[in-house]
């Protein structure tokens, strides 16, 4: 079969796998869109910080940095401290972002939440470019991410039915993606190890505070247990799925 | 607006320059010409399935589960979409109906 090597392949054979994310970005993304012009900025300003920042939970924070009196250094921690995570994805992205030329500097920046573990739960469909591929995913995923804060400052409170709740796909999202791997994982330590440094950290360092402490319990635990996850097999971790979204 | 648009700006930019390095701090210390540590990649298999099981947790970090609903609708629902998964292993359907039984228990029922 013909290799279909166009970028018009690439984004078709992406998108179905971004319908969570478009559900989750449209509407998370209005409510940046509110809370940002509701500060008196409008869509252009929205706009702006969608296409620059775009970190979710970064940008709901940033939204506290336009008040008078606000130090940089403030807003340099804060926002540090919110997105710290994000250093461990670019850890398990070194190998997949290889040879992907101009396009690696946009994917390191699109490295969301929500790109990273669709990014980690795809595979590549045969028949298409991997690089497109990977790209298409990033690029629908903020185009959502842009779309949804730039209709939350424009009409965000035009729309006809009560949003509440909708914010829950992204959990969903995360749910799916935990279930699917531990479905196709026999090890389960590294999962286990996650889930049980966060909770610990959430009860200790509260709501606010707790990522970093999880992310150095997480090290430590994966770390000082090397031996045993790699001796229960560590390398089918990644597996992906070629399972269509559809 | 509450600054001056010079100022928004500044904070604008400075807001992504600090998010673009926490993305790119590992691709600094890693670059595709070097080899890369075998520890590392030994983490770069091992922590995908961390960090999900953390932003899971992230996910419900703001939920109470000592006060009235007790966090039901979530617990409720996550575990919809887990079952709905493990027996349709379809992703829509999971996200989907997870969401909107959410969006209708916190409306309704626990609103």
């Amino acid at each position: 079969m013909k290799k279909k090597t166009g970028y018009a392949a690439a984004f078709q054979a992406a998108f179905p796998y971004t319908i969570p994310v478009l559900t989750g970005y449209l509407f998370i993304g209005i409510a940046f869109g509110i809370m940002f012009q509701e500060k008196g900025y409008n869509f252009l300003w929205a706009a702006l910080m969608s296409v620059l920042v775009y970190a979710g939970s970064g940008q709901y924070l940033a939204v506290n940095f336009f008040a008078p009196g606000v130090s940089l250094f403030y807003v340099i921690f804060m926002t540090f401290m919110v997105n710290v995570r994000h250093i461990f994805y670019g850890i398990s992205m070194l190998d997949k972002f290889k040879h992907m030329g101009k396009r690696k500097l946009y994917m390191i920046f699109s490295l969301t939440d929500e790109t990273y573990s669709l990014l980690f739960i795809t595979k590549v469909p045969k028949d298409v470019d991997k690089s497109k591929f990977v790209l298409a995913i990033a690029l629908l995923d903020q185009c959502y991410w842009i779309a949804g804060s730039v209709i939350g400052a424009l009409a965000g409170h035009l729309i006809p039915f009560d949003s509440t709740g909708v914010d829950f796909a992204m959990t969903a999202l995360f749910l799916v993606i935990m279930t699917e791997q531990w479905m196709s994982s026999k090890n389960h330590l590294p999962a286990l190890a996650g889930i049980g440094s966060a909770v610990v950290c959430r009860l200790i360092f509260g709501a606010s505070n707790f990522i970093l402490p999880s992310m150095i319990c997480i090290l430590l635990l994966l770390l000082s247990g090397r031996k045993k996850i790699e001796a229960l097999g560590g390398q089918d971790l990644v597996k992906e799925v070629d399972r269509h979204a559809s | 607006m509450p600054l001056s648009p010079g100022q928004s700006l500044v904070i604008i930019i400075v807001t992504a320059l600090v998010t673009f390095s926490t993305r790119v701090i590992p691709f600094l210390l890693f670059p595709e010409g070097r080899k890369i540590p075998k520890v590392v990649q030994y983490l770069g298999k091992v922590l995908p399935p961390a960090v999900i099981g953390m932003l899971i947790i992230y996910c419900y970090k703001n939920v109470s589960f000592l006060s009235a609903p007790f966090g039901v609708p979530e617990v409720l629902c996550g575990a919809l979409v887990v079952v709905l998964y493990i027996w349709k292993r379809n992703n829509l359907l999971s996200i989907g109906a997870g969401t909107v039984l959410y969006m209708v228990l916190v409306q309704t029922v626990f609103s």
